[in-house]
C-alpha cells in the first residue's frame, strides 16, 4: 500500500502515527513545500520574539521519520492530483503514485487587494517559519508596524514584534480583537492589557490604502479617514485552504475540502485533515473549517487510521484556544458568544482590575462553551464536560468557582474517572 | 499499563501525596529542603480536592491516556508518550502556552508560573511505585494495572 501525505505539519504527524497503528509495512511518502521537518508552527511568534531558539522549533523527537519509516520529500510542491491515474504531479515535473492520499496542506494567508499594497517591500504575512525568519532578519529596518487583523495570527505577530522593541498598531474590522474566540468582555480585557503595554488597538476600522512612494511605506489610511504612520505592514486577515492544486480533481471544496467523519473527501481514496478541511461541527450537523492545532492532530489521526483500513470516527470540531498575551493567560472553548443568546444561559464573573474573567455558556443543563481569563487552571475540565455532554444540574452553582473541580461533580463521575476497577489488593 | 487510582472513601485529605510529589520532583528530594530552601519549589502533579470542610476529598492525577488530549494539543512537541506508554512532558521544550491545560479533561496539568512551564505526572521514573502512592497513610491511592478510566 502506498500512502502519500501532502503537507508536513501536525495533521500529517497525526496521520503518520494513525497509519502505523494499523499498517506497519506500507510505504508512507510525505511531500512538503517547506524546507523544514515538522515544526511547532504556532511557535513562530516565540521565534520572532526571541523566546524560543531555532533548535526548539522541532516538533518531533529525533528519529521520528526513520522510526515510522517515512519517505520525506522536502522542498517539493504538489501542483496537481489525478484521481483516475492515482498520481500526484510535483512542481519539479516528477509524478508520484498513490493508493491512498491525504491532503494536509493547511492554509495559505489571504492578502486582500488593498490600494497601494502591491509592489511594496515591507509587507509580510505570518504563518510559516520562513515568514518569521524574514521578519527577524529585517528587524533593523523596522520601526513602526501596522498589523491588519486582530485575530490570533495578528496578535501573535504583534507580540513577537513588540518583544523586538517595535511600535505596533493593530487594525481590526470587528468591535474587538479575537472576535472568533472571545466575547466582548474578554476582548476588551486583553485589548486593555495590550494598550497598557504600548500596542495601539484600533477596532471597527480597516485599511483602505497603503501610502508611500515606490517600494517604501510611509503609513496607512483607514476607512475612518485616520492615517497611521508605519514602515511595515503585516497582513493577518485570515487563511484560505491551500487547495489550489486540486483544481480539476473533482475533490469537493467549499470553504475547505469537504470531508466526512472518516476524513474522506468526495473522491474515494483521497482524504483530508487539518486547516485545509471543512469537517462536521461538534454542536451541529453543519460543516465548518476549524483551523486549530489540536483538531488538526485529531483529524490527522482519524484520517491515518481510516486510510489504513481501520475504523475511527470524528466527534466534530470543538473550537479551543489558549492564548497568553502580555502575561494574561486566556482559554476559550466551544460556543463563547452565542448568536441567539435567548437559547442559552450565560454565567459570568468579572474582576476587570486584576484581568480576571470567567464565563460559562449553558444550553439546557449542558455546558457548551467557556471563557477563562487570568486564572486558567484546569480549564480542560470544561472541555471534558462539553465533550461528554455532562448534565450540570447538581453543580451548576459551582461552575464559576475559582477552584471548580471534580469534587463538585457527582460521585458517579468521580468514580468513573478516578476509582480503580476490580479488586484492590 | 499501571496507573494511579483513587479510593475516595478512604482519602483523609491530608495532602501527603502532594508533599511526596513535590519532594520527589525537587532537586534535593528532601521535604524540608524542597519546601524551605530550594529557590523554586516544584509543583505537585497530583491535586487534592476538598469540599465541605474536607468531609469529602480525593486526590486526582494524570490518567496517562491512550490518546492523550494534552499531547494532541501540545504545540511544541514537548508532550510525548514514551515506550512504556507514560505520557511525559519535556519541560525544556515546553513554551508555557497552556494548550495542554486547555485540553486535559482530567485537569491534570499544572502551571509552574515561576518557570512558565507546564508540569504533569511522570509516574516517578526513579522509583518502583509513585511517591504519592507510597506516601498515602490510608492507602487511598492505588497503583495497579488498569485502563484509562
Amino acid at each position: 500500500m502506498n500512502y502519500v501525505i501532502i503537507g508536513n505539519s501536525v495533521a500529517a504527524v497525526g496521520a503518520i502515527r494513525g497509519i502505523r497503528t494499523i499498517d506497519t509495512t506500507g510505504n508512507i511518502t510525505v511531500i512538503s513545500r517547506e524546507s523544514h521537518t515538522a515544526y511547532g508552527r504556532p511557535l513562530i511568534s516565540y521565534l520572532l520574539g526571541g523566546t524560543v531558539t531555532e533548535k526548539r522549533m522541532a516538533y518531533l523527537p529525533e528519529g521520528f521519520y526513520e522510526q515510522h519509516r517515512v519517505n520525506l520529500l522536502l522542498n517539493s510542491e504538489a501542483v496537481a492530483v489525478d484521481p483516475a491515474k492515482k498520481q500526484i504531479k510535483l512542481a519539479s515535473g516528477d509524478s508520484i503514485p498513490f493508493d491512498r492520499l491525504l491532503i494536509a496542506t493547511g492554509g495559505d494567508p489571504f492578502v486582500p487587494p488593498i490600494e497601494g499594497l502591491a509592489g511594496k517591500e515591507q509587507v509580510f504575512t505570518f504563518t510559516t517559519w520562513d515568514d518569521a525568519a524574514k521578519l527577524k532578519g529585517l528587524a533593523a529596518d523596522i520601526d513602526r508596524v501596522v498589523v491588519i487583523g486582530g485575530g490570533l495570527i495578528g496578535l501573535k505577530a504583534a507580540e513577537g514584534l513588540h518583544q523586538l522593541g517595535k511600535r505596533i498598531t493593530i487594525i481590526e474590522l470587528a468591535d474587538r480583537i479575537l472576535s472568533a474566540a472571545f466575547d466582548r468582555t474578554a476582548g476588551r480585557i486583553v485589548a486593555k492589557k495590550m494598550k497598557a503595554n504600548g500596542i495601539d488597538v484600533i477596532t471597527e476600522d480597516t485599511v483602505v490604502k497603503v501610502e508611500g512612494e515606490g517600494v517604501g511605506i510611509t503609513g496607512v489610511t483607514l476607512k475612518s479617514g485616520d492615517f497611521v504612520p508605519c514602515d511595515t505592514v503585516v497582513v493577518a486577515i485570515g487563511v484560505r485552504p491551500a487547495a489550489g492544486f486540486l483544481k480539476g480533481s473533482k475533490v469537493e471544496i467549499n470553504r475547505g475540502i469537504v470531508v466526512n467523519d472518516a476524513m474522506e473527501t468526495s473522491v474515494k481514496g483521497i482524504f483530508a485533515a487539518g486547516d485545509v478541511t471543512e469537517a462536521r461541527d461538534f454542536f451541529s450537523a453543519s460543516k465548518n473549517p476549524m483551523p486549530i492545532w489540536p483538531d488538526a492532530y485529531i483529524q490527522g489521526d482519524i484520517a491515518g487510521v481510516t486510510m489504513a483500513g481501520g475504523t475511527k470516527s470524528y466527534d466534530g470540531g470543538l473550537a479551543m484556544n489558549s492564548i497568553e498575551l502580555f502575561k494574561v493567560p486566556t482559554i476559550s472553548m466551544g460556543i463563547t458568544n452565542p448568536a441567539e443568546p435567548k437559547e442559552y444561559e450565560i454565567l459570568t464573573w468579572l474582576d476587570q482590575e486584576s484581568y480576571q474573567y470567567r464565563k460559562v455558556v449553558l444550553q439546557g443543563n449542558i455546558v457548551v462553551g467557556a471563557v477563562l481569563v487570568g486564572n486558567v487552571e484546569r480549564a480542560g475540565i470544561f472541555a471534558g464536560l462539553i465533550r461528554e455532554k455532562v448534565d450540570t444540574t447538581q453543580f451548576r452553582d459551582k461552575l464559576l468557582a475559582p477552584d471548580f473541580g471534580f469534587i463538585h461533580l457527582t460521585r458517579e463521575i468521580r468514580d468513573a474517572l478516578f476509582a480503580p476497577v476490580g479488586k484492590v489488593a | 499499563m499501571k496507573r494511579i487510582y483513587t479510593l475516595e472513601d478512604v482519602c483523609i485529605g491530608c495532602h501527603l501525596c502532594e508533599v511526596a510529589c513535590i519532594t520527589e520532583h525537587s532537586v534535593s528530594k528532601d521535604p524540608v529542603k524542597a519546601f524551605l530552601h530550594e529557590p523554586v519549589r516544584s509543583i505537585s502533579r497530583c491535586t487534592v480536592e476538598e469540599w465541605d470542610g474536607g468531609v469529602i476529598s480525593l486526590s486526582t492525577t494524570c490518567r496517562h491516556c491512550d490518546e492523550p488530549a494534552c499531547l494532541q494539543a501540545c504545540i511544541s512537541g514537548a508532550i510525548q508518550k514514551n515506550d512504556q506508554a507514560v505520557v511525559r512532558i519535556d519541560t525544556e521544550q515546553c513554551v508555557g502556552c497552556w494548550s495542554c491545560v486547555m485540553a486535559c479533561p482530567y485537569g491534570a496539568i499544572q502551571r509552574n508560573l515561576v518557570k512558565k512551564k507546564a508540569n504533569k505526572c511522570d509516574l516517578c521514573p526513579d522509583r518502583l511505585s509513585p511517591a504519592c502512592v507510597d506516601a498515602c497513610p490510608n492507602r487511598a491511592l492505588v497503583y495497579k494495572e488498569g485502563s484509562q478510566k
